[in-house]
């Protein structure tokens, strides 16, 4: 088997002695979640961190509670599968159940974790593989290279965000809790709280805005609207196992008169960073669901999904049926928003 | 004279099977469930090194030197080899000895073997690798199947003919023109099937020791020991008497692990040069490049028929993608067209198969070597023949059927054939009369037909000699060991042995060890391919358990002064029929043989009748005893996303006797996992640069359990006459027409003809927008919303 590059491994037991081994080690320095990315990531030396500091023994670190105000925060280090299966997940954030439910197969969500999720790398068919893989190809844009592979001539790096959480917690307007160092003289913890939709930027060699040092300690999901409905939509090719070859959350807010007040849809799997799809708002706020009004102007957000939504080649595959698929899914997803149910899958 | 002998289909014993057709638990399998059995990379030496290789990052470029100084001068490497240590080239077919265990003067695609090293460990040989430097000369790369068959500058290989062209074969039987123009119906058209690999799970591995008395051991993950024995000897230019090779358990091959491979070399030469014990494992992505696997061909093909439905002549042009060695590729080649011209009768056929060399991956043997592609692109087309004469699908297979004890256009003796109640069966299950054609719009039935070998009288170098030997020891403790030199690969053939000897001998299954696959304990067989084992090997079982019974049935009758006809051997008893009381455990009846005897022994063999067509390659597919087989997929489209699913796969096997039926069924199941995995989802092939697509098992898209189709399968036993008990081959059969079912299924359910392979959702859609589904009839039962 591919081997993994020599390094040491920390295991703090708590936030600050992960915080001050991140300190000492600088950019020398990787956490590590549940490994199921950054793993295979190391043994195609993607990565070569001299020191990985796994957060798996940091107990402040993992759990799902329910706030008094109503507000679900989860640890960045419970599992993709605890998520998933969650009753307080299922009822408060629907799609974001649905979305860990979709990840890899039922092995890895016992290992992956959400946060691990939220910060993955971008991907790429011309980057997620082996070095004498990419030796042979004389490398790209993202790692070691200068030149595009999916966009010949392109001087910036389309490597695909490939998370299906990230669309799920932007429908869900969630923040972001990431702890860094505590400077000298101060006590206080140095926490910094940010929107999901903050985080990300349209770079594919790092689609994220972090500050050095500092870990993602919890993902909070607002208490959402009366009637929220959500649901969650994957194409991949297998049952099980395959990053999105696209993905589209959904958040539907309906009254008590069943017309839609609210509604937000995200897309992954594109390019660098998850986006929404805008003026979908328009279309449906003030339909009824389950009327015919509600499916016209369910085609018609699909119709601007596909307008706003490119596949590119950076995922394996025919990028070209990928794009097709975009009203498909989204249209799915959207009644399977409506009805309550979802995820929309093949299987 | 090696053992022509027939054994005949009828128990040894009285009128009933004591072990055959009982679902008996493979010998191996607790073992390999519970951990303990010991693959190739499970072996431990002390002292053993690991070695790594050294591969080609360009699709074809000379090399114009190499540099091994610095990675020798690494401390904890122990040595570096070039293709300079071992010239002499080999191919697992003699007369196309064109691989070098690492490249000598030139490389063929990315991925290509140039140097290995051996060191400490993994990580020190890995870091050694990246300091040997090698100089290359960059040559244009063939990527297109096509511009290679054109174009012969540059030469991939230095062929006799100075082209591109591996191998070209044209066969010619009866009067194809006179039968096309003769035809009421003609239906012509290209259909392509793309390259699959095996992905076995377990990655190549061997391992090499070389004592003080210069004896060379080998333990690989082969599928055929003994061509890697004499590849050994011939490469490393080393008496094959001081060489041995063994078969440890082995994690799967569908025919990948069938060619001798650089690492076998590599680890020999290494431990020959080093002193030290030496083992190499690939990863994935290596087994990935080793490759092999299934041949990417584009066919034309033109069938004519009579309005009654009778096929009056076949005409097929195929153009095979073979990669950049030859591998198995001249039978290949054959197998594209020889193995077609069964279950049906037709009186004229012509192929035209052309393999060319590209600089890619080389192809070889998969499970159906040859005879999928083929029989994909003429299934599909004989459906559309029955379409267009209006004739039931099923019933136009029947129609041409060509039943038992006959011989095919091209000259093949057939013995047993159950393919008729191989109809019978996927027709019934299937409800085929009430539901295909009837099934709302998105659903449908398909099926088609298939024959396979069971092992070839083509041994792959000249020789008289029997093409399987088995020898027998008798233990006074009762046990009775058995040396084979088959292989078995997790399909069972051990255990087949072992029920067989049971059965002859009277002896519970557990009282016969199999010892196989090592060439200083076992007789020689020519290995697992071409579906040989059990039908060889199994014959070669009998033969010797029969001499042995002979002899312990005598010694019992002499000691109880009765005729041997009275003493039958049976449930670890040998018994006297005529005289209730008087029995006695077989390890006494052993010992009273052993008494008469001296030491007990037997020894047993097969070789195949003479058989074939009397022209050029007339023996390339000629099999002693052909299997059946029949499909009907039932096939879901969801028209909106173009996803296929097919729900439903009934498959029944004529396998003559079922020997094990579990284990037949196993093999059935594997089989249409693997027919519809290559159908609907894998694809192994090449990007612009010529680098595999994606060699992992992320990117390489291997169904999961969830992806995998209901299967029924059905055991048809016509009993063959050769056979041992009757049997004939299950292993690769059972894969064939599981493609051209889900393609015809799918025409039944939208309309749609799909001729080029794989079906991915994206060309569904776009047959279908060629189509005009109509208006308001979108299925979309498959998503789950």
């Amino acid at each position: 088997m591919l081997r993994l590059p020599k390094f040491e491994l920390e295991e703090p037991a708590t936030l600050d002695e992960a915080l001050a081994l991140f300190a000492e080690h600088g950019s020398d320095a990787m956490p590590i979640a549940g490994g199921t990315d950054l793993v295979p990531n190391m043994k195609h030396r993607l990565f070569e961190p001299k020191v990985v500091v796994s957060l798996a023994r940091i107990e402040a670190l993992t759990g799902i509670r329910v706030t008094s105000g109503g507000e679900l925060e989860i640890g960045a280090m419970t599992t993709l599968a605890d998520v998933a299966r969650s009753s307080a997940v299922q009822e408060r954030a629907p799609v974001l159940a649905q979305a860990a439910s979709l990840i890899a197969g039922p092995q890895l969500r016992t290992m992956g974790t959400l946060g691990g999720n939220v910060m993955l790398d971008t991907r790429c068919q011309w980057y997620n593989q082996t070095h004498f893989w990419r030796t042979s190809l004389g490398y790209c844009l993202k790692k070691d290279g200068t030149e595009c592979h999916v966009v010949q001539g392109g001087g910036k790096c389309v490597a695909a965000a490939s998370n299906d959480t990230a669309p799920a917690l932007m429908t869900l307007g969630a923040t972001l809790v990431f702890q860094g160092p505590t400077p000298p003289g101060e006590s206080k913890a140095n926490l910094r709280e940010i929107a999901i939709d903050a985080l990300w930027k349209a770079d594919g060699i790092v689609n994220k805005h972090t500050e050095p040092g500092e870990i993602l300690t919890a993902i909070r999901i607002p208490a959402q609207a009366a009637g929220h409905r959500g649901a969650y939509g994957k194409l991949r090719d297998r049952g099980s196992i395959d990053f999105p070859l696209f993905g589209c959350a959904v958040r539907l807010d309906v009254g008590t008169d069943e017309a839609v007040t609210g509604a937000d849809i995200c897309a992954v799997a594109l390019v660098a960073r998850p986006s929404h799809v805008k003026r979908i708002e328009d279309e449906l706020v003030g339909q009824r669901v389950g009327s015919d009004d509600f499916a016209s102007a369910v085609g018609r957000v699909a119709e601007l999904a596909y307008k706003q939504c490119r596949p590119m080649d950076n995922s394996p595959g025919d990028a070209d049926y990928r794009r097709e698929m975009v009203p498909v899914y989204v249209r799915r997803t959207l009644h399977a928003a409506a009805q309550g149910a979802g995820p929309v899958h093949h299987v | 004279m090696a053992a022509r002998d027939i054994h005949g289909p009828a128990p040894p014993w009285g009128d009933e099977f004591q072990v055959i057709g009982k679902p008996h638990r493979k010998i191996d399998g607790l073992a390999k469930a519970t951990g303990h059995a010991i693959y190739a990379d499970d072996i431990q030496l002390a002292g053993m090194l690991h070695a790594k290789t050294l591969r080609s990052p360009h699709a074809h470029a000379l090399i114009r030197s190499i540099d091994t100084s610095q990675a020798e001068a690494l401390p904890g490497v122990h040595a570096a080899i070039t293709g300079k240590d071992m010239p002499v080239r080999y191919g697992v077919i003699p007369w196309t000895p064109d691989e070098n265990a690492l490249a000598v003067d030139k490389v063929r695609f990315i991925g290509d073997e140039v140097a290995a090293v051996a060191a400490i460990d993994e990580d020190t040989a890995n870091a050694a690798l990246e300091l040997i430097e090698v100089d290359y000369e960059p040559l244009h790369a063939y990527l297109d199947p096509v511009e290679a068959l054109e174009r012969s500058d540059p030469l991939i290989h230095d062929t006799k003919k100075q082209t591109n062209v591996s191998k070209h074969v044209h066969l010619d039987f009866g009067e194809v023109d006179a039968g096309l123009e003769a035809a009421d119906v003609v239906v012509e058209d290209d259909y392509s099937f793309h390259g699959s690999t095996h992905a076995p799970i377990e990655p190549h591995c061997a391992v090499a020791q070389f004592g003080a008395d210069g004896l060379l051991t080998l333990w690989s993950s082969t599928q055929i020991t003994h061509y890697v024995h004499r590849a050994l000897s011939s490469v490393l230019e080393y008496p094959a008497q001081k060489i041995r090779v063994v078969q440890p358990c082995l994690g799967g091959a569908f025919g990948g692990k069938s060619d001798p491979f650089s690492l076998e070399f590599c680890v020999a030469k290494l431990a020959m040069k080093t002193g030290r014990p030496v083992k190499m494992l690939w990863t994935r992505e290596e087994v990935f490049y080793a490759h092999r696997g299934r041949h990417p061909m584009r066919l034309h093909y033109k069938t004519g028929a009579r309005r009654d439905g009778r096929i009056t002549a076949i005409d097929a042009r195929i153009l095979i993608d073979g990669g950049s060695y030859s591998s198995f590729g001249l039978v290949t080649t054959y197998y594209a067209g020889q193995l077609l011209t069964g279950p049906y009768d037709f009186p004229a056929y012509r192929f035209d198969s052309t393999r060319v060399f590209t600089n890619k991956p080389p192809c070889g043997p998969k499970r159906g070597h040859g005879s999928v592609q083929p029989r994909f692109a003429f299934e599909v087309q004989l459906d559309e023949v029955a379409e267009k004469i209006g004739m039931d699908p099923i019933e136009i297979r029947r129609k041409n059927f060509q039943g038992s004890n006959t011989e095919t256009v091209n000259g093949q003796r057939v013995t047993s054939n159950g393919f008729d109640q191989c109809l019978d069966k996927v027709e019934t299950a299937s409800d085929w009369k009430t539901r295909r054609g009837k099934l709302p719009y998105g659903q449908g039935l398909g099926v088609a037909g298939s024959m396979y070998i069971s092992g070839t009288n083509y041994p792959v170098y000249p020789n008289k000699m029997p093409q399987a030997g088995i020898q027998l020891k008798v233990d006074r403790s009762g046990l009775v060991t058995v040396f084979t030199g088959g292989n078995d690969i997790g399909q069972g053939s051990n255990s087949v042995v072992a029920y067989l000897v049971a059965e002859e001998l009277g002896l519970a299954v557990e009282h016969v060890r199999v010892v196989a696959a090592d060439t200083d304990l076992c007789p020689v067989d020519l290995g697992a391919y071409s579906s040989r084992v059990t039908f060889m090997v199994g014959n070669a079982a009998i033969d010797a358990a029969r001499k042995l019974r002979a002899q312990v049935v005598e010694a019992v009758a002499a000691a109880w002064e009765v005729a041997p006809q009275r003493v039958r051997l049976i449930g670890g008893h040998a018994i006297d029929l005529e005289d209730a009381d008087r029995g006695i455990e077989l390890r006494e009846a052993f010992h009273l043989a052993e008494e008469k005897f001296d030491t007990l022994g037997s020894t047993g063999s097969y070789n195949t009748p003479t058989l074939g067509g009397d022209y050029r390659g007339g023996t390339i597919g000629a099999s002693p005893a052909y299997s059946f087989t029949a499909h009907v997929v039932e096939a879901h489209v969801d028209t909106e996303t173009g996803r296929i699913t097919a729900r439903k796969v009934w498959c029944a096997h004529d396998c003559g006797r079922a020997l094990n039926p579990m284990l037949v069924a196993g093999q059935i199941e594997g089989s249409v996992y693997m027919g519809i995995a290559e159908a609907l989802l894998e694809e192994h092939d090449v990007n612009r640069f010529g680098l595999h697509a994606g060699p992992s098992l992320l990117d390489y898209r291997m169904p999961l359990s969830i992806d995998t189709p209901e299967i029924e399968a059905f055991v048809v036993e016509s009993i063959d006459p050769e056979g041992p008990y009757g049997a004939k081959e299950a292993g690769e059969g059972p894969l064939h027409s599981s493609i051209p079912a889900l393609a015809n299924a799918i025409h039944d359910a939208v309309g749609i003809r799909l001729r080029e392979l794989p079906f991915t959702p994206g060309k569904v859609l776009r047959a279908l927008r060629e189509k005009q589904a109509p208006a308001g009839t979108e299925s979309r039962a498959a998503e789950r919303v």
